[in-house]
């Protein structure tokens, strides 16, 4: 078949503010081809799609649509031009019919007639293989019933150029599959598919060309009979470069969380962690691999007393006190053990658990976006000394401190958080949490949009925890830097313990495929 | 290297959100919608009775402030709106829409009217006042916690439910004026006590209002001393931020809520107080008059901070009594005062445009 | 009997006044607007109309009722639309905040509807209280079947605009439910995300049913105007309360205009009931009525309650919208 060419961006770039969230990009896409655009977390993959869908309007550059230099100023003008995105989080109307929704900003003359968009909706099914009940709630849909109607949407607007943003972070695998077969089925058609994704296996297994993103950088695409896994991983995360992390060994390493089946379902009960076990010790780094929403969020929070968990959960707590080699029976021991489901943050502090935690939404949960640095030190102390009054002298301090200390770099304490830069914004929250002089300090992606210098901060501060003996749990995606911090990396794969390997032991090949299951699957 | 997506179809005007606005630059452009609105205001005022704007303000400001007692009375009144401006202080912070301050100071009202009818024979001033004040916190206090605990446990929505509350509020104290009214079919309450004075505010150095001055102003303190240095007063700037925030750092936030709601509601009973006790000595469904509602919009401006309030207070109170002047000088209605408040507000509400998002034009190329 | 027949026409009269409030505030609050002003917007139309119609009447020396009718329509609706302009603008291209800016109208509508009712014919030149009598004869004109009989004093003896109010109820639902810009306006009040995403122009919709609704609310202060106080002005807060009680009727009516349409009268009967109960002492009359605002929050908490996603308010209501927040 001649190869024609959909769509193409030249030069493309996106600032938000002071973060340049795609940098002179290039990428083409042709006619009957499923494109994978592969990239890790914030490289900017649906910025640049969210471009193409009229979402965003590009900084600079420009963008062809069969082979016409377009302007895309809204979602509309995408529609006209055959364009639809199928977004991460569904754009659909809880409370309006499949029908309603599909039908929904098209000018098709006044009168909605539901049993002609019915008719019509039902071919569209039928041509590609869809399942779909045009009469039915989106309330009442499952995720893969939504995203069938939102991929219906944008073909009863004869879309030909489609874009799936993580179609499969949602589904179950053999929902996935199905998806695959409608979208082979849709290239047959002659259509374009663009499928934004970090599964190496998806992959592999659906597109034929794969175009790779790495913070923001456009890095290069191949064909996809001509790649393997590991080349688009070197590709996505980059040359392995030398990091030189420190990591000495603690002197005294101590069982202090215990973690037995913990299983955690979210609002609509979809289980997101099932039946995790493990231990974490003090004076240990534990590094949590996984691709992003794997559980890794649900398991902090379910530590830390945020998340309600099944009740066959256990997360047990083993003080200063408790001794490691006594019998199981010992009841005077058994007192040092601390049953923590169930518990408030505010019991879990009272029992007199350190627990520092560094949350992944560093503005939305684990500071005070609008208050400045003193007041965002004293979101952990407040309610300390007698009398109504919050005392802030002993924040203030320690907002000096961990200015002068962290290198903060900010107009003065009095600044609100939200004014200063992801770095140093960091480094406030990780700064106050370690102040606590916790027992257990646990991260999430504490490194995430850091510049090197600040990374290597972060790093040796949680090394020199560890060597207090500190338990320490690190969320991370970085691989390399994984292996070289952690004294054992467990992984997380959709919401399972897919293996906990010890430093010596580990690979960054290994570890990849366990965060995809891939070993298995090879296997079977 | 022409870019043709810039040329061709870049909107003209782009909005974007400000990162941050210097302090100086924010109340330059208040400062901006002021004097706007006092030249909309000078236009509408001359367009009607073509007197000069100069003239118009300077009557105005004979009105508001031109002799002891005329001062008096635009002290006292700003004073009211100030009280209700900083109970609803704590409940805006918290981000909970209390509109429902017009029914919590009716309420707080009757309380007090209540104990000087039933009481003011049997107790002396001092005690009796302090019966009256507890009472109307009690008062104001359940009717604001009643929104609170529903919101705090099913959601409700809280614009909607304190707004009805109001007009319960309007119909209990339409109920409470039955019951009481003097002479009987007046449908009205008249001077309460007027013999004895029993339950007025006792004038303090020769002033009837010096003793509003004085509760109204320890308030705004008070109210700016627990929301900056308290640990209620945090925990509240915490929920108003982020829920999640609050959750993590271990704060009961359906408590938090409760307890604002009864606070905020509770200082509302006091201007209800105020305006019995300590000024109209009468209670009537005009009790409140409204500010109930203007308050919303002192506090909101304010943004929490209840020595602003007190400015914008006074310029209200200043603009309502000066124009109630220009009204009666040239024999107009008083309704004017209203027209002006609205038009003031109007420019500063879309004022905080400007403050808040930064608004580019689209670059000329030649 | 004549006690019932009274009270029902005042309910349906008062009803009508608070289902035109209503009415234009669901269309308002359908696409996400929540605007406070609806009394403000009322008094607006009211007085609009009266001015309108005023100034028509004083032109000439034998005004005709239908040609001040139309006047008084056009200038009620074109003002009250005018009030939903700026509230739109403030809220939707300004961003400001939708429940202060509501407040501020009603306010500001308030002050200009009871000034220029007040003094519009001091203003003028004339004396006394302004009125208009020919146009206001044109609304209180009851249909023909007004003499059937008792049906007829029930059904047929309302001026047009309180069968407008009906017609238009009946025309929001078909609008609504069955065509397709309703189906894209409802979803702007939903999810403007959504909506946008879909190509729905936001800003218009938003801005367009605010205006109208507003148009439509002032309606319902004309008919106050022309038909309730007769074409004179009084400044007795009457309209307030009607619109304050429109604000309610948008929550009873779970933000439908065909529940809008029985709320509507209910409300009315509520407000009059206690005019019409023999032996009520004033008190007790005053508790009585309490009673649509009691409804309304039973209500409201009813559907906080009971999650049934279609009696919901519109999910977005009262939030601002801005493409690129992130």
């Amino acid at each position: 078949m001649e190869t024609i060419t959909a769509v193409e961006m030249k030069h493309v770039t996106k600032r938000f503010g002071e973060v340049v969230a795609n940098d002179e990009v290039d990428l083409k896409l042709l006619r009957g081809e499923i494109l994978s655009l592969l990239g890790e977390n914030g490289s900017g993959k649906t910025t640049l799609m969210n471009m193409l869908s009229g979402i965003y309007y590009p900084d600079d550059g420009q963008i062809y649509v069969n082979g016409k230099a377009v302007t895309i100023r809204s979602p509309k003008d995408a529609f006209d031009l055959g364009i639809g995105m199928i977004h991460q989080h569904f754009k659909l109307v809880d409370v309006f019919t499949a029908a309603e929704n599909i039908v929904l900003g098209l000018n098709e003359g006044g009168r909605l007639d539901r049993k002609v968009i019915a008719a019509k909706v039902k071919e569209i099914a039928d041509r590609y293989g869809f399942d779909i009940d045009p009469n039915q709630k989106v309330y009442d849909m499952t995720v893969s019933q939504k995203q069938t109607v939102e991929i219906v949407k944008v073909l009863y607007r004869g879309a030909d150029i489609l874009i799936l943003d993580e179609p499969t972070a949602v589904l179950t695998p053999q929902e996935t599959d199905k998806l695959f077969a409608v979208m082979r089925n849709m290239k047959a058609d002659g259509k374009a598919l663009v499928i934004i994704t970090h599964k190496l296996h998806e992959v592999m297994d659906v597109s034929d060309r794969v175009a790779v993103l790495r913070k923001g950088k456009y890095i290069g695409d191949v064909a996809t009979c001509d790649t393997d896994p590991q080349k688009l991983t070197d590709m996505m995360v980059g040359r392995a470069v030398e990091l030189n992390i420190d990591c000495p060994k603690a002197e005294k390493v101590t069982e202090r969380i215990e973690v037995q089946h913990l299983t955690v379902r979210d609002k609509d009960g979809i289980p997101r962690l099932s039946d995790v076990s493990f231990t974490a010790r003090g004076g240990e780094i534990l590094g949590i691999a996984g691709i992003s929403g794997s559980g890794q969020k649900q398991l902090l929070e379910a530590i830390a007393g945020l998340q309600p968990c099944a009740p066959e959960s256990h997360i047990l707590y083993k003080d200063e006190q408790w001794n490691p080699d006594a019998p199981a029976d010992d009841l005077e021991n058994q007192k040092h053990v601390h049953e923590l489901i169930g518990k408030s943050p505010l019991d879990i502090s009272k029992m007199g658990v350190a627990l520092s935690f560094v949350p992944e939404d560093r503005l939305g949960m684990g500071l005070v976006a609008n208050m400045d640095l003193t007041d965002n030190m004293l979101l952990r102390s407040y309610l300390t000394g007698r009398g109504i009054f919050a005392d802030r002298k002993k924040p203030k301090k320690l907002a000096e401190d961990v200015v002068e200390e962290l290198e903060v770099v900010t107009p003065s304490i009095t600044t609100p958080v939200r004014k200063l830069s992801g770095g140093n914004v960091q480094k406030v929250l990780v700064g106050r949490e370690i102040a606590m002089d916790p027992t257990v300090l646990m991260s999430a992606y504490a490194v995430r949009g850091l510049d090197i210098n600040t990374s290597y901060t972060i790093y040796n501060l949680m090394t020199e925890q560890k060597l207090k003996g500190v338990a320490v749990i690190y969320v991370g995606e970085d691989l390399d830097v994984l292996l070289e911090l952690c004294d054992r990396i467990l992984v997380l794969c959709g919401g399972q313990v897919s293996g906990i390997v010890p430093r010596e032991e580990a690979t960054k090949e290994g570890i990849g495929l366990l965060m995809t299951q891939f070993r298995k699957e090879a296997q079977v | 290297m022409s870019n043709s997506a810039v040329e061709r179809g870049e909107p003209l005007i782009h909005v974007s959100k400000r990162v941050g606005i210097a302090q100086s630059k924010a109340w330059a452009i208040r400062g901006a919608a002021l004097v706007l609105a006092l030249m909309i205001s000078g236009l509408v005022i001359f367009s009607i009775v073509h007197l000069s704007p100069l003239k118009v303000y300077g009557a105005m400001f004979e009105g508001a402030f031109g002799t002891s007692r005329r001062a008096w009375v635009t002290i006292r009144d700003a004073m009211m709106m100030l009280c209700v401006a900083v109970g609803l202080a704590p409940a805006f912070k918290m981000r909970f829409w209390n509109i429902g301050a017009e029914g919590q100071i009716l309420v707080g009202a009757i309380a007090t009217a209540a104990c000087m009818i039933y009481l003011g024979n049997s107790l002396p001033t001092p005690a009796l006042l302090a019966v009256m004040m507890v009472v109307s916190v009690i008062a104001g206090g359940v009717w604001g916690l009643i929104p609170g605990v529903f919101k705090a446990r099913w959601g409700t929505n809280e614009t909607l439910f304190t707004l009805m509350m109001n007009y319960v509020a309007i119909q209990l104290t339409s109920f409470a004026v039955s019951k009481w009214e003097t002479p009987i079919g007046s449908n009205s309450v008249g001077i309460i006590n007027q013999k004895s004075n029993a339950g007025w505010f006792p004038p303090i150095f020769g002033q009837a209002y010096t003793l509003n001055v004085v509760i109204v102003l320890t308030l705004a303190v008070l109210m700016y001393v627990y929301l900056k240095y308290s640990k209620q007063g945090y925990e509240i700037s915490v929920v108003g931020d982020s829920e999640n925030t609050a959750r993590y750092a271990g704060i009961s936030v359906r408590k938090v809520y409760i307890r604002t709601m009864f606070l905020s509601g509770a200082i509302c009973g006091i201007a209800g107080f105020l305006a019995v006790s300590g000024s109209s000595h009468t209670i009537s469904v005009d009790t409140a008059g409204g500010r109930g509602f203007t308050a919303i919009i002192v506090a909101w401006l304010a943004k929490f901070n209840t020595f602003v309030m007190i400015l914008f207070s006074f310029l209200l109170m200043f603009l309502e009594k000066g124009a109630v002047e220009i009204a009666s000088r040239y024999n107009l209605n008083s309704f004017v005062s209203d027209i002006i408040t609205g038009i003031l507000l109007f420019c500063i509400l879309g004022s905080e445009f400007f403050i808040n998002y930064k608004v580019s034009f689209r670059r000329k190329h030649s | 009997m004549t006690q019932f027949i009274s009270l029902f026409q005042a309910a349906i009269m008062f009803g009508s006044v608070i289902m035109f409030g209503a009415l234009g505030e669901i269309l308002t609050e359908r696409s996400g607007n929540l605007n406070l002003g609806v009394p403000g917007i009322m008094y607006l139309g009211g007085i609009a109309g009266l001015i309108g119609s005023f100034f028509y009447e004083a032109s000439t020396t034998s005004p005709s009722p239908v040609v001040g009718m139309l006047i008084a329509l056009v200038c009620a609706f074109g003002m009250a639309a005018l009030g939903g302009l700026i509230f739109s603008f403030l809220t939707i291209s300004l961003r400001a905040n939708q429940n202060v800016t509501g407040l501020t109208l009603t306010i500001f509508g308030g002050g200009v509807a009871n000034f220029f009712g007040g003094s519009l014919n001091k203003l003028a030149g004339g004396v006394g209280q302004i009125s208009v009598a020919a146009t206001s004869s044109a609304f209180r004109t009851a249909t023909p079947l007004a003499g059937m009989g008792t049906a007829g004093k029930l059904f047929f003896s309302y001026g047009f605009l309180a069968y407008a109010a009906i017609v238009i109820a009946v025309f929001l639902h078909y609008f609504m439910s069955r065509s397709r810009k309703g189906l894209n306006l409802r979803a702007v009040g939903e999810n403007p995300g959504t909506a946008d995403a879909a190509g729905i122009n936001v800003t218009r919709n938003k801005y367009l049913a605010t205006c109208m609704g507003a148009g439509v609310s002032g309606l319902g202060g004309l008919y106050y105007v022309m038909d309730y106080t007769k074409g004179t002005w009084a400044n007795d807060g009457g309209i307030e309360s009607l619109g304050w009680l429109a604000v309610a009727l948008v929550i009873f009516a779970t933000w439908k205009p065909l529940n809008a349409i029985w709320g509507s009268y209910l409300f009315g009967l509520l407000f009059w009931m206690y005019f019409y109960i023999p032996g009520l002492n004033r008190s007790s009359q005053e508790l009585f009525k309490m009673l649509p605002y009691i409804v309304t929050l039973v209500v409201l908490v009813a559907v906080s309650l009971r999650n049934k996603k279609e009696n919901q308010p519109p999910a977005s209501l009262g939030l601002p919208y801005f493409r690129e927040e992130r």
